[in-house]
């Protein structure tokens, strides 16, 4: 194994997916995403990636490109935030149901009014229900080996379906840490070139994007949804051959730390972990019984291993840096549907971090001794708990 | 050209109305284009009539993705036939006015922008068709469309129609064309000279409608000869930055004969109440005439034998 470089966490994600060779890169410029595609296109400029890099007119066009070029048959990869990631919606949803594996990197912040460019969730858990396959990563190691097995997972015959590899932004793309790289020739091994079954070709012309109706939409929906299904089981494949051939920790659908014998979990996803972890191994040394459970692959959901790593827990806290509006904190809908046959654990949904505010080992103290109180109090839990909101504001 | 029906690239057995003008446009673009091309349409008519699940009368690789990004998927099919070496397939858009004038036009302009080496075609029959005749940018001024009909206080849509090729000519592509379902030989050559371009080309098909424009629907043809006669809707082509080539008029027709079959104009006719109305789209029909110089056999694009 090759000795880990401090690298900005844009390049560490830039260097993946020059690694994987995509034919076609498409890109429109928005705050936080901007250095990863700037970084691919000085590698396209200065022939290190023989890529077509087209520079979009909106991120709308951008992922319309990045469709085309798939559709044609070949790999391709385009990375936005927040509006952007909006603006792709559309697109996103039609590639899901054209089958389309497009790679995206969703660097995450916060969804305007108000405007910020600062990181939360808001984006890329709206995406949630659109077919798009999604990883939440903690650190700049975690984004680099990420994104090369995004490609392989989104190819797979039995998979075809958009991948994104979410990261907050700022934390993770501007910051700087250790990340270890991947020899190309191992990387080649790990990653066949892209030869799909089906793409647009004269020499065998098929109609793609059909108009469907009762007598078959149903079915091509829950073809999609089989596909995220295999997905889990794909994942896991993917990730032991990864670590076959790289020594590198293949991608996860949830990581546990510090489980055993936890009283409380706490849950969440992206960079927040790591102080969340910090805060684990606090309150363990001050005698409490609390564990974490990463999520990693969002979409789809793990929810057969939450159910297994939750079972025995008294409570799980949910850390949403997101919000359904008019509901809950999206990540504890899930978890809440995939404990919903266990009389325990209790699940609390708790909104943090919007915007970038932070969440330091105090918070996730604070929100452990809560949810403590609460175990033992017989009340009925509704609802998410905003923490720390500033009462003279509101 | 091709005469039996298995040599068609665009088969027949697909479910637009009877006397479309965009099946006969598109019939006649794919002979031009031959095999060795990729479709993109955008969502409009002609997606809708050719693509029921499981049934194609596309002889030749097509894709339909969103409404509004015909032009930046094309672009994204153009860059993978480049990076694969495969340059020698085309890709042409076929894509409505709807598609093209309003909801589209940022991606096409970025596609243009970008000088893809795509040809974008237009079938523009002046309103949402496919949605039951919406007023549209394309819509030309006086008709009536559903969304802004004709009543006792407007005279149908209150605006002229966007002039969607001046916008493409801004862009400084290599071949803009302006064409009629009515000529096909035209439409035929224009599309196979756009084909031999190295940058982005586009071209208008004016395109009648039978059930938007309410007539009937053996008069595809002859609405589209008078639209063109009357000057209302000049046929040229632009290259290196000037216009090269007029559709001259053989004969020409007053903008009522042109207007008069068709339902869309019936408010006008109604006792004198379009009299005014009229009058202006003479007026715009003598100032193409005069402005393009389209009047006289001397020069014309098409000949006699050019008809349907």
């Amino acid at each position: 194994m090759k000795k880990a470089e401090i690298l900005e966490g844009s390049m560490a994600v830039a260097l993946a997916v020059k690694s994987c060779k995509p034919g076609v890169i498409s890109a429109y410029p928005i705050s936080p995403q901007t250095h990863i595609v700037e970084y691919l296109a000085k590698m396209v400029a200065s022939g290190e990636l023989k890529s077509e890099y087209v520079v979009a007119d909106s991120e709308f066009s951008a992922a319309s490109i990045i469709y085309g070029a798939s559709a044609a048959g070949v790999r391709s990869y385009t990375a936005s935030s927040s509006q952007g990631l909006l603006l792709m919606t559309e697109v996103i949803y039609n590639a899901a149901g054209t089958r389309l594996p497009m790679v995206f990197t969703g660097v995450n912040r916060a969804i305007s009014a108000p405007i910020s460019i600062q990181v939360d969730h808001q984006d890329t858990l709206s995406l949630r229900d659109s077919g798009l396959i999604q990883f939440y990563v903690e650190n700049g190691q975690e984004a680099y080996d990420a994104h090369i097995q995004a490609f392989r997972l989104a190819e797979d015959s039995e998979i075809l379906l958009p991948t994104m590899i979410c990261m907050d932004g700022w934390v993770l793309t501007h910051g700087y840490e250790p990340v270890e790289l991947i020899d190309q020739e191992l990387i080649d091994t790990f990653l066949s070139p892209y030869h799909p079954i089906h793409y647009l070709d004269p020499e065998n012309p098929l109609t793609f994007g059909s108009y469907a109706e009762d007598d078959i939409l149903m079915e091509l929906k829950y073809m999609i949804q089989a596909a995220m299904d295999q997905a889990k089981k794909k994942i896991v494949e993917i990730a032991s051959e990864f670590h076959r051939i790289t020594g590198h920790s293949g991608m996860r659908l949830v990581e546990t730390y510090r489980t055993e014998g936890a009283e409380v979990l706490l849950m969440g996803m992206g960079s927040m972990v790591g102080t969340m972890k910090e805060a684990v191994d606090r309150m363990r040394e001050d005698g409490i019984a609390v564990g974490l459970i990463k999520v990693c692959c969002y979409r789809p959901f793990p929810s057969e291993a939450i159910f297994e790593s939750c079972n025995g827990a008294r409570a799980v806290a949910v850390l949403d840096q997101g919000f359904s509006m008019g509901s809950e904190g999206p990540l504890s809908l899930d978890v809440k549907a995939a404990l919903s046959n266990l009389k325990t654990p209790a699940v609390f949904s708790f909104i943090t971090g919007l915007a970038g505010r932070e969440v330091t080992i105090e918070t996730i103290q604070r929100i452990t001794s809560t949810v403590r109180k609460g175990i033992d109090s017989d009340q009925i839990i509704r609802g998410s708990q905003w923490v720390d909101l500033n009462q003279s504001i509101l | 050209m091709p005469e039996r029906d298995e040599q068609e690239l665009f088969a027949r057995g697909h479910r637009a109305c009877p006397g479309c003008g965009e099946a006969i446009a598109t019939r006649w673009i794919l002979k031009a284009t031959g095999r060795n091309v990729i479709i993109v349409s955008p969502t409009g008519c002609l997606e809708t009539f050719t693509s029921p699940y499981m049934f194609s009368p596309w002889r030749v690789p097509w894709i339909h993705p969103l409404f509004e990004n015909g032009a930046a998927v094309a672009s994204g099919i153009e860059a993978a036939l480049k990076h694969k070496g495969r340059q020698e397939i085309r890709v042409v858009v076929i894509g409505g006015d709807g598609a093209t004038f309003d909801i589209g036009i940022g991606g096409l302009s970025g596609m243009f922008e970008r000088g893809h080496r795509v040809v974008y075609i237009c079938y523009d029959n002046e309103a949402y068709m496919n949605t039951g005749n919406q007023r549209c940018s394309s819509t030309p001024l006086f008709a009536s469309t559903t969304t802004e009909p004709a009543g006792r206080l407007f005279p149908g849509k209150n605006r002229p129609k966007k002039d969607m090729a001046s916008i493409a000519i801004a862009h400084g592509i290599d071949y803009v064309a302006t064409t009629s379902v009515a000529y096909p030989k035209d439409l035929f050559n224009k599309v196979q000279k756009a084909l031999t371009m190295i940058g982005p080309s586009y071209i208008q098909v004016h395109t009648p409608c039978v059930g938007g424009w309410g007539y009937p629907s053996e008069k595809t043809v002859e609405i589209g000869r008078l639209a063109v006669e009357s000057g209302l809707v000049p046929l040229f082509e632009w290259q290196e930055g000037r216009i090269v080539n007029f559709h001259k008029i053989r004969k020409k027709v007053p903008v009522t004969d042109y207007l008069k079959p068709q339902k869309r104009y019936s408010h006008l006719f109604a006792e004198d109440r379009g009299k005014a109305e009229l009058e202006c789209l003479q007026a715009m029909a003598d100032r193409n005439i005069e402005r393009f110089g389209l009047a006289g056999l001397s020069g014309s694009s098409t000949t006699e034998a050019d008809t349907a």
